[in-house]
């Protein structure tokens, strides 16, 4: 819609720009952005007004704002993956996304909050500090949380935003920019993605470039797109997906993007509901919602059957090792030599490796190193790390069985509950709340199948909760169809946040203008 | 079973990075055991597996330089340089031994 509306000239790239800075900086107790580029966010919105002055935009995308996680590399801009490692990195190229998004005439506002070099389930491990769920703030929230005392504020209660791309979802949510960039390795992208109301998407393995993404694990890691609605989400893809030579992980079929049609007849449908999924901990809410989107699909003509996945539980142990292990690997190239800190100490090229690196990393880092160190020992290579490739096939093999057996989709839970409050979260270290939070999510990273959270209701205390669809591989079309379709069944109500109100009053009118396209 | 403190030295060593305290030892136990549940599964007969992509062709380009000449902007992210060199400490000293090292561990 805001798309149609630049075309129209009802509202310019730059107003637009300012608008999102300027709500940005209301928002800025979030603390969903690290790096804001007001420079040349406004010089982007400028080019792009006079390609509408004369006819000529690049694209639904020109002069959109967007927001992009801090692990992608954006030149000129710092990246710092919220680790004190990359303080003050300022990469030398963009990433291959953020090259495609700026060449279709997109404006980067800035880079947002994470969990350190993107580990983690609750974005609360950054050196930058927490991100905060916008909707901690928001009408629905308030209105259903009970102070306990007159003098505790609302800023002890506010509630996390899901991870590790917590900056980005919230930047979506809180309406700062209209479409965001995470990472997806574990869940990334569609945990916050649940937690924070918008539309999150995991995009099949091989489909988008990494190059430029800094790596996490690098067999399961993906861009992912957050947007607040399904065909949003598909433009994004549109614009990203294709081959990369410079990825040789990407697929070299042609992609051609596609526009999602309104789907009113899901007779022909199959869903799948892995009963693995009703995993220990899912609240009742939740499988309530789920049951009651089960039944949605069945009453609208679709065939609704169990399916099962036997290796489900698997899955997060499987992933622990691989990813401690791939990440001991990745995080190597850190040592203060090239970019990023390095340390003061200069006897010896080893003692300063170690120095940079216990000065920069933090401890979830460290310890993820470490173990992985352990897991690729000789003695234990065998034991762990083939032994969890071994079961990665095992649960990859389950997804093929199922999609053979002609399920089309599947539909699970993305979280077992809706977000916690910031207090209750940090009571648990990061490895076992990541191990409770990435259950749901995990195994389509490892089978690397396409997958996207959609926001679905509000929680009884007025938070959003979604619900999961998983496709085949490289049938984002398929998938984000049924996706648009149960998103239009839903309904998701708009967040209601003071800041945005005050903002959007003027430019404009109703409140569906929520979308760009 | 714990780890031994020669492991956990091996493992310093390698990684480059400390444990910093009881908790970091304790992380890596909790670790291990979380993953020794994978000996539960079955996987006889079965293959690793590498990538997803597995069924398809790596793709190979043209032996073409298409890029490079950056020497400029890669020096710009460096602390130590000397003209167009990264410099470093000198390479061939080893880390100290456990007992020589600043480490948590030398007290296990």
């Amino acid at each position: 819609q805001v798309s149609a509306a630049l075309k129209e000239g009802r509202v310019t790239p730059t107003e637009l720009c300012q608008q999102c800075l300027s709500l940005i900086k209301s928002t800025k107790f979030l603390n969903a952005y690290i790096t804001i580029a007001e420079e040349t966010a406004l010089k982007q919105a400028e080019a792009s007004e006079e390609r509408y002055k004369r006819g000529q935009p690049l694209g639904i995308l020109d002069g959109i704002p967007i927001a992009v996680k801090d692990n992608f590399n954006t030149a000129g801009i710092e990246t710092t993956c919220a680790s004190n490692m990359l303080r003050g990195y300022i990469s030398p190229y963009n990433a291959t996304v953020v090259q495609k998004l700026l060449d279709q005439g997109a404006v980067l506002l800035g880079k947002t909050n994470l969990d350190e070099f993107a580990m983690g389930s609750g974005s609360t491990d950054g050196v930058f500090g927490p991100v905060r769920n916008p909707w901690s703030y928001s009408r629905q929230y308030k209105e259903k949380s009970v102070p306990k005392s007159h003098s505790e504020d609302k800023e002890s209660n506010w509630v996390i935003t899901g991870g590790s791309s917590g900056g980005s979802a919230a930047a979506v949510s809180s309406f700062t920019c209209f479409a965001a960039l995470g990472s997806d390795t574990g869940g990334s992208t569609r945990n916050p993605a649940a937690h924070c109301g918008v539309v999150g998407l995991k995009p099949t393995y091989g489909l988008i470039s990494r190059h430029g993404l800094i790596p996490l694990v690098n067999s399961m890691d993906v861009p992912g797109i957050l947007t607040r609605c399904v065909d949003d989400a598909a433009v994004v893809l549109g614009s990203l997906a294709g081959h990369d030579p410079k990825d040789s992980t990407t697929i070299q079929d042609n992609f051609k993007p596609f526009e999602l049609p309104n789907l009113t007849d899901v007779s022909k449908l199959s869903i799948g509901i892995p009963k693995e999924y009703r995993a220990p901990g899912l609240s009742g809410e939740i499988l309530t919602l789920w049951s009651k989107a089960a039944d949605l699909f069945q009453n609208a003509g679709a065939k609704v059957v169990e399916v099962s996945l036997p290796h489900t539980r698997y899955s997060i142990v499987c992933y622990h090792v691989l990813c401690t292990a791939e990440v001991a690997s990745n995080m190597a190239r850190f040592d203060g030599l090239e970019y990023g800190h390095r340390s003061d100490m200069n006897e010896s090229t080893e003692s300063m490796y170690a120095a940079t690196r216990r000065e920069g990393f933090n401890d979830v880092v460290r310890g993820r190193i470490l173990s992985g160190n352990y897991f690729l020992l000789k003695q234990n290579y065998e034991k762990y790390f083939v032994k969890a490739q071994k079961v990665r096939r095992l649960i990859a093999n389950d997804f093929v069985k199922v999609f053979r057996s002609g399920v089309d989709v599947l539909l699970t839970p993305t979280t077992l509950s809706d977000a916690a409050p910031y207090k209750e979260f940090i009571k648990e270290d990061n490895r076992t709340r990541s191990a409770q939070n990435d259950i749901l999510t995990q195994a389509a990273n490892m089978a690397g199948l396409p997958a996207i959270n959609v926001p679905t209701a509000l929680s009884e205390r007025g938070l959003p909760v979604g619900l999961q669809f998983i496709g085949r591989s490289f049938q984002e079309q398929q998938l984000l169809t049924v996706a648009k379709w149960f998103e239009k069944q839903v309904q998701f109500p708009m967040i209601q946040l003071e800041e945005i109100k005050r903002h959007y009053h003027d430019v404009f009118q109703h409140e569906k203008s929520a979308s760009f396209s | 079973q714990k780890v031994s403190v020669e492991v956990l030295d091996h493992l310093e060593h390698l990684a480059l990075v400390d444990f910093r305290d009881s908790e970091g030892v304790e992380r890596l136990q909790k670790a291990i055991e979380f993953a020794d549940q994978l000996h539960e599964v079955n996987t006889d007969g079965v293959e690793p597996l590498d990538s997803v992509l597995e069924d398809r062709c790596l793709y190979l380009r043209e032996d073409d330089v298409t890029e490079g000449n950056c020497t400029k902007e890669l020096l710009e992210n460096a602390r130590e340089k000397v003209e167009e060199y990264f410099v470093a400490p000198p390479g061939n000293i080893p880390l100290p031994k456990l007992e020589e090292r600043d480490t948590f561990l030398q007290g296990s």
